[in-house]
């Protein structure tokens, strides 16, 4: 009998201890987060703190946050999508070319120039139309992501190219008598004081949020990533759930390449190059699981806050940018390590309920 | 009670105390937070058939792994010969000539069955290059044993399961071992099939192997078994020769109370005619049909049976129903109504849903909780339009939980985190969730304990009553005989038999089953995989 009582006390005590390690472990890329913001702020005191450096790393993070939100759709599939840096660089030309050289129909000898918020429109459903076509390849003709977006990587950057013969489209700020001026502020304009960029991020983010967590699609993306069998067992439209991530992934791609764009107020063939590789990035250091069905937004709009304060904080403290590539490779080996660890602990604590709740 | 028992045998006078070649000593295993063995004794007696029993969750897993080297036991001691020995690892108990056949199976499916049998035990020409010639003659030479005429060079993603299975045992098999641990082999054999492994039991025993035998089926058991220990909650509960014991006191000692009828069938009205199915087709790649022409009728209300023997077509007449082979012909009628839908979603909304054979690899999404996989397959109605209304989802899981009484403390919790019975009601949820009309459930027993399985014959036997079509396959005759209100018999592809309840027999069954099949009995005829089974 005496056992019997002991039992339960032992087992609520360990179990207490494991479960305050795997909320640790489970929130490792906040922590992260602050680790090495914390780093950042005392050896750079006052300056990496203040209100304008802030906004700074803010600004450039949201770029690759952008980027990582709708990759993390593609990888929660179990896919990938390497084509998101060309289609940046893609869409900054397309803009690029709308505004300064506008369309020309040669039956009519005139050359249109589409207003401003055309151009963006134009711009964002290019980037989702190739978006779209990764999924066709990959759904209809079953061809692997990695391969498929690694050809339309090549496809999209060689199309930015021969938009302009290689040549950067400058100045785009369009004339006022053709209608098509104001793109620049896309970049540089803010709200409420703080840089459209950055709204559109927490906007991306929260949207993502809510797909993933409280709609039927986003609930076909974590089970077509965690079982495609069963998922279509079920009913699930795995072709179209697939198609949609890519086109998701496409479409954050083009505002990226719009707000870049407008900051430099000019769009160059190379623009975006090696974006992918930082997006996804943030999307394994947010805890999102390669092989699909497991993540989360939260989780890579964090990742990719360590991965841009990381670089910028390197930066400003002169650290060379060989030793740069080094950390954050190291950091991101560290993170899948992590990763493997927690989910390994987690498969013990199922066993752990299954035997209790029999 | 260790002691008891052994006084209990030695005083058979028949029996000079038999010797022991593997004894595990007062094992304890303690996960974080929960006690899986507590001080088990076993013996495994040279040359026998040493059957470990229990509910899910009992210990057998646990003690199995320990004497395999997956897992170290946190006290106790294990004798080989009379020798402690420590075994860390698979390859140790190996080297002691220890095998084991796991339950879930280890075969690498993108190697074909010969890198299998010999994988990490290849057999090198000078320890460079694998002797394919010499391996593949080996291979051959097991899998003929094994009655089964499967080819060696055939990739093991392309067999079914239950030939998968019998390549795990030929892998075991290809091994100098004097213990063999079996951890459920029959659950995806035909009976045939099971036939053939017993022989083989029987003739390892004959060379001296001894045999660790763990299955739910219990009459199999006393057929193979020569001693039985129950385990029940991580304690040994007896250990007997099975000449002295039954069925009933199996049941008795692993559930711990009187066992009630295992299968609760209640009597239900059949109705009129629900489904029409007609000249359903599935051509197999090569030539000839996986599905050849079949036609039935369902009727509302009734429970129907398919049997046949693995291959027979039974799982890839269901598929077809189910809309998950666009390449299959036939017309199906429902209500009267011509079926149009081809896809499965089309297919689940016009009332015919299926609830998978392999519920790991179709069944679930197992990094998903409890809640999302249960809600998976009628998304649709829990959103309106755009979002999903929390409120609605719990409310359908819980009355899931509840009329299904699927054993979860918390909906959030993964899916994996429950036992194999629980996490197949679960499935079974699902598809109810559709509202369908009709629900065919494919080998729904597999790898569930006795308590479960009882449990799932009553859902079944409730969803009849409420006048749902059921279709119902299972490779356990007894089972297919004692739920069924109708059985047809397939065999290569086409209906050879259809039973009313009244008249089925299991011989009746078998001799259906084995129609189209040579004398030798079908089991040999099952090495014509279907090449598309799992595409």
């Amino acid at each position: 009998m005496s056992t019997t009582n002991a039992v339960p006390v032992q087992k609520s005590q360990r179990l207490t201890r494991t479960n305050t390690l795997q909320f640790l472990l489970r929130g490792r890329a906040f922590i992260a987060l602050i680790l090495v913001v914390g780093y950042f702020a005392i050896t750079l005191w006052p300056q990496f703190l203040s209100t304008q450096n802030i906004e700074i790393v803010s600004k450039h993070v949201a770029q690759n946050a952008i980027l990582a939100i709708g990759m993390t759709f593609v990888i929660l599939t179990g896919g990938i999508d390497l084509s998101v840096g060309s289609i940046v660089g893609l869409t900054a030309m397309i803009a690029g070319l709308l505004m300064n050289n506008g369309i020309a129909i040669p039956a009519l000898g005139v050359v249109v120039y589409p207003h401003t918020w055309m151009i963006v429109v134009i711009s964002i459903v290019a980037a989702t139309l190739i978006g779209m076509i990764n999924g066709l390849i990959i759904t209809r003709f079953n061809v692997a992501p990695f391969i498929a977006t690694l050809g339309m990587m090549y496809i999209a950057r060689g199309l930015a190219g021969l938009l302009n013969n290689g040549a950067t489209f400058a100045n785009l700020v369009g004339r006022p008598e053709l209608g098509n001026t104001g793109f620049e502020k896309l970049g540089a304009g803010d709200f409420l004081g703080i840089n459209y960029s950055i709204w559109l991020m927490l906007v991306f983010a929260l949207v993502g949020w809510f797909i993933t967590t409280r709609t039927p699609f986003g609930r076909h993306v974590f089970a077509v990533g965690g079982n495609e069998r069963s998922a279509e067992l079920s009913g699930v439209r795995i072709n179209r759930t697939k198609t949609m991530v890519y086109m998701i992934s496409g479409f954050c791609a083009a505002f990226v390449g719009l707000i870049i764009a407008s900051q430099l107020v000019a769009a160059h063939p190379a623009t975006g190059n090696a974006f992918e590789l930082n997006a996804i990035a943030a999307v394994v250091l947010g805890g999102t699981s390669l092989a699909g069905g497991r993540g989360s937004i939260g989780g890579t709009l964090i990742g990719a806050f360590v991965i841009g304060v990381l670089g910028d904080g390197l930066v400003m403290s002169n650290v060379s940018s060989f030793w740069q590539m080094v950390i954050k490779g190291g950091v991101i080996i560290l993170a899948v390590i992590i990763d493997q660890v927690q989910a390994r602990m987690q498969a013990r604590i199922a066993l752990q309920q299954q035997q209790e709740t029999k | 009670m260790s002691e008891m028992t052994a006084a209990a045998l030695s005083a058979d006078d028949s029996a000079v105390p038999e010797p022991i070649v593997l004894r595990a000593e007062k094992i304890t295993k303690v996960f974080p937070g929960t006690v899986a063995l507590d001080s088990v004794d076993f013996n495994v007696y040279r040359g026998k058939v040493n059957v470990l029993v229990g509910e899910n969750g009992a210990g057998k897993s646990t003690l199995m792994k320990i004497l395999a080297g997956v897992e170290q036991p946190t006290s106790g001691r294990i004798l080989l010969e009379d020798n402690e020995i420590h075994i860390r690892s698979i390859s140790e108990a190996a080297a002691h000539g220890i095998g084991i056949i796991f339950q879930e199976m280890t075969l690498c499916p993108n190697l074909s069955v010969v890198e299998n049998i010999y994988l990490a035990r290849e057999v090198t020409q000078r320890g460079l290059v694998i002797d394919r010639k010499t391996q593949k003659q080996k291979a051959r030479e097991l899998l003929h044993r094994l009655e089964q005429n499967i080819d060696p060079d055939k990739q093991v993603s392309d067999l079914r399961i239950g030939q998968q299975q019998i390549v795990e045992i030929a892998k075991a098999l290809a091994q100098d071992i004097r213990v063999l641990i079996m951890d459920e082999p029959t659950s995806a054999l035909s009976e045939s099939e099971v036939e053939v492994l017993f022989r083989v039991i029987n003739d390892l025993k004959s060379r001296g192997v001894s045999i660790i035998y763990i299955s739910h089926k219990l009459d199999e058991l006393l057929q193979i078994g020569d001693y039985v220990t129950v385990l029940r909650d991580g304690r040994l509960v007896e250990t007997a020769r099975t000449n002295d014991i039954s069925v009933a006191w199996i049941i008795e000692k692993m559930v711990g109370r009187n066992p009630a009828a295992l299968f609760s069938r209640t009597e239900h009205n059949i109705g009129e005619v629900l489904m029409k199915v007609e000249d359903m087709t599935l051509p197999r790649p090569g030539g000839g049909y996986v599905v050849d022409h079949v036609s039935f009728d369902l009727h509302a209300g009734e429970i129907l049976g398919l049997y046949g023997l693995m291959g027979a077509g039974r799982s890839d007449l269901v598929d077809c129903l189910a809309g998950a082979r666009p390449e299959a012909r036939g017309q199906t009628t429902l209500n009267g109504q011509p079926v149009r839908a081809i896809t499965v979603p089309e297919r689940i909304k016009s009332g015919i849903v299926l609830v998978p054979e392999d519920r790991q690899r179709e069944g679930l999404v197992q990094s998903m909780s409890v809640a999302d996989n249960i809600l998976l397959a009628s998304l649709d109605s829990y959103s309106n339009g755009l979002f999903l209304v929390s409120s609605k989802q719990k409310e359908a899981v819980k009355g899931m939980v509840k009329s299904l009484s699927i054993r979860v403390a918390n909906v959030g919790q993964s899916i994996t985190s429950l036992s194999g019975g629980n996490q197949q009601k679960c499935v079974v949820a699902k598809a109810l969730l559709t509202s369908p009309k009709v629900l065919m459930l494919d080998e729904p027993t597999r790898g569930v304990d006795v308590g479960a399985k009882s449990e799932i014959f009553e859902i079944i036997s409730r969803l009849a009553e409420q006048g749902y079509g059921v279709i119902f396959i299972s490779t356990e005759l007894k089972e297919v005989l004692a739920m069924s209100d109708r059985i047809l018999v397939m065999s290569k592809g086409a209906i050879t038999g259809e039973f009313s309840r009244a008249e089925a027999t299991e011989e009746k069954l078998v001799a259906a089953s084995a129609i189209g099949h040579g004398l030798a009995g079908a089991a040999n005829q099952n090495g014509e995989a279907q090449i598309n089974e799992h595409n």
